[in-house]
């Protein structure tokens, strides 16, 4: 049987994916080359690692705004992770998934960096506020 | 307005807000005094653009803000950006968004130091505002009330009058969770950023507020806004108490600290200037220099005249100041401009640098080491390409003379 994580309720439609995870934090404007696709910030664990159709599972959302704006325009040009998965977000991640149409989902009772691991197959439901991981057994 | 009664730009701004209202747990909606509006178009790119211009579409009755609405710096100011390489398809993107924010009666302020420059907030008064620089002083300097409003929600926000009742609108998140001690009064408005950069890295989530204790001179407002835009660079944070110079500190409730919480941090010299040498680059070739992020105050822009005086760029460095439009129009009244290009700098009305294509601009320019006096700035401007050095003003000035870090 899979592995089944619980969270809150999140933002977006039900997803099927391959996981990208890093103990690191997020800002579209501060980490993401977003014309090749790929984290271009030096200092983060991700640098130089494409996140295209990849499911970010990542600590917090960090710094400025633009994110808000910025994850409706790599939707629309095919450069967007496929979901968003974190310990906590705050506001202008949920706003700027809202406003993408991105799935989106946090607050899980562990730390979700421990939890999945790069290259897990997971399925994610934001209505009902679950993630399965679909690789790995519960034991 | 979920039914469309009102007119499609209020339908999909109501659905806006309850999806992120619930997504936060919000219990209700309060109605907000102003909206602030963050939309630069390297952020917004055709999509954004595209968005905004259906909505702007609708009968004026039905598209028209309900509150007064205000927006962040542009992309590109027309009287410069060909001197920055900009492009002219920058240009036109710039000219239709400006275009559709004005069909829904916003007020094109372009600018991230509205507090000091249009509407001082008031305490416990509600907003949307959208960015963070503008939410953290506004929420702590005058205990005003506000979450990160990204572009869409604060647009949202101005075209229902309210906004989802969550997070720094409610009491009990406004507490301290963290202390702090300074044990070092910061000398100049780079180190008052570098100490707000480390409060921000060490508290690293929007959901933190920190109290710092032992300020024992009253910052300026300058200052603040360095202090906090920093820290909501680095850590997203949203709100800071500093008894004796935030106000809802000094009247007790709501800024208590929860049970069981905490022990102080202490935070020194050797931790600001730990701070800023990491960002050093002595003796390295300095492409640009730039005072920005957030825009300068008149009393700013005074002193980079100053520090300019008798002095003459590198011809090899290019050297930027971006200040509000309002600012402009006061620096060019009283010669503050003239002075600051007369030695061979840029002056730049209602952009911020980094919401400016700063990509675009190191191509075009070949530019890479970035000098600043501002800690948000290179927080920032790392993920472009650039290799930025934080430094006080003056090392800043004197470094584009000598077209290298000194």
């Amino acid at each position: 049987m899979a592995i089944l994580l619980r969270c809150h309720p999140g933002i977006g439609p039900a997803v099927t994916g391959t996981a990208l995870v890093a103990k690191d934090n997020f800002s579209a404007r501060y980490d993401l080359d977003r014309k090749a696709g790929t984290f271009s910030r030096p200092t983060h664990q991700l640098f130089r690692q494409s996140y295209v159709g990849r499911i970010l599972v990542l600590d917090q959302a960090k710094g400025g705004v633009a994110t808000a704006w910025m994850l409706r325009d790599m939707k629309e040009r095919g450069l967007v992770p496929q979901a968003l998965v974190f310990n906590r977000v705050n506001p202008i991640l949920a706003q700027g998934a809202a406003f993408a149409g991105v799935t989106l989902v946090d607050r899980f009772h562990r730390d979700v960096t421990d939890l999945i691991r790069t290259d897990d197959q997971l399925r994610i439901d934001p209505g009902a506020g679950r993630v399965e991981i679909l690789n790995r057994e519960s034991s | 307005m979920r039914a469309g009664a009102f007119g499609e730009p209020r339908r999909w701004a109501i659905e806006h807000q309850i999806a992120v209202g619930e997504f936060f747990d919000a219990a209700d909606f309060v109605p907000v005094a102003q909206a602030h509006i963050m939309a630069d178009t390297e952020s917004l790119g055709e999509a954004g653009v595209h968005f905004l211009e259906g909505l702007a579409a609708a009968p004026e009755a039905e598209r028209r803000v309900r509150v007064p609405t205000l927006t962040d710096p542009r992309g590109l100011d027309v009287a410069v950006y060909k001197r920055l390489g900009q492009s002219e398809a920058m240009r036109a993107l710039e000219a239709r968004l400006i275009a559709a924010l004005q069909a829904f009666g916003v007020l094109m302020t372009d600018t991230c130091i509205n507090y000091q420059t249009i509407m001082p907030p008031m305490r416990g008064e509600h907003l949307a505002m959208g960015d963070t620089g503008v939410v953290i002083y506004s929420n702590s300097v005058f205990g005003a009330r506000s979450n990160f409003e990204g572009g869409p929600s604060a647009l949202a926000a101005a075209l229902t009058g309210r906004t989802p009742r969550y997070g720094y609108h409610l009491d009990e998140c406004r507490r301290a969770t963290r202390h702090f001690r300074l044990a070092a009064r910061p000398r100049d408005l780079s180190e008052w950023g570098a100490l707000g950069g480390i409060i921000g890295q060490a508290l690293g989530s929007y959901w933190e507020v920190p109290l710092i204790e032992g300020v024992e001179e009253v910052p300026g407002s300058d200052a603040l806004k360095h202090f906090g835009t920093a820290m909501a660079s680095y850590g997203s944070v949203a709100l800071f108490h500093m008894p004796g110079v935030t106000v809802e500190r000094d009247r007790g409730s709501p800024a208590r600290t929860r049970p069981g919480q905490p022990c102080s941090d202490v935070i020194g010299r050797a931790e600001i200037e730990a701070f800023i040498a990491s960002y050093g680059a002595t003796g390295d070739k300095v492409d640009v220099v730039v005072f920005a992020a957030p825009q300068l105050s008149l009393i700013e822009m005074a002193a980079v005249a100053d520090a300019l005086t008798g002095r003459q760029v590198h011809a090899e460095t290019t050297l930027l100041v971006a200040t509000s439009p309002e600012i402009k129009h006061a620096a060019d009244r009283m010669g503050l401009t003239s002075r600051i290009e007369a030695a061979g700098g840029i002056v730049a009305a209602g952009i911020c640098f980094y919401q400016s294509y700063a990509g675009e601009l190191a191509e075009a320019n070949g530019w890479k080491r970035l000098m600043t006096n501002t800690a948000k700035l290179v927080n920032i401007i790392g993920g472009y390409g650039y290799r930025p050095t934080l430094a006080s003003l003056e090392r800043c000035v004197d470094s584009a003379v000598a077209g290298r870090v000194v």
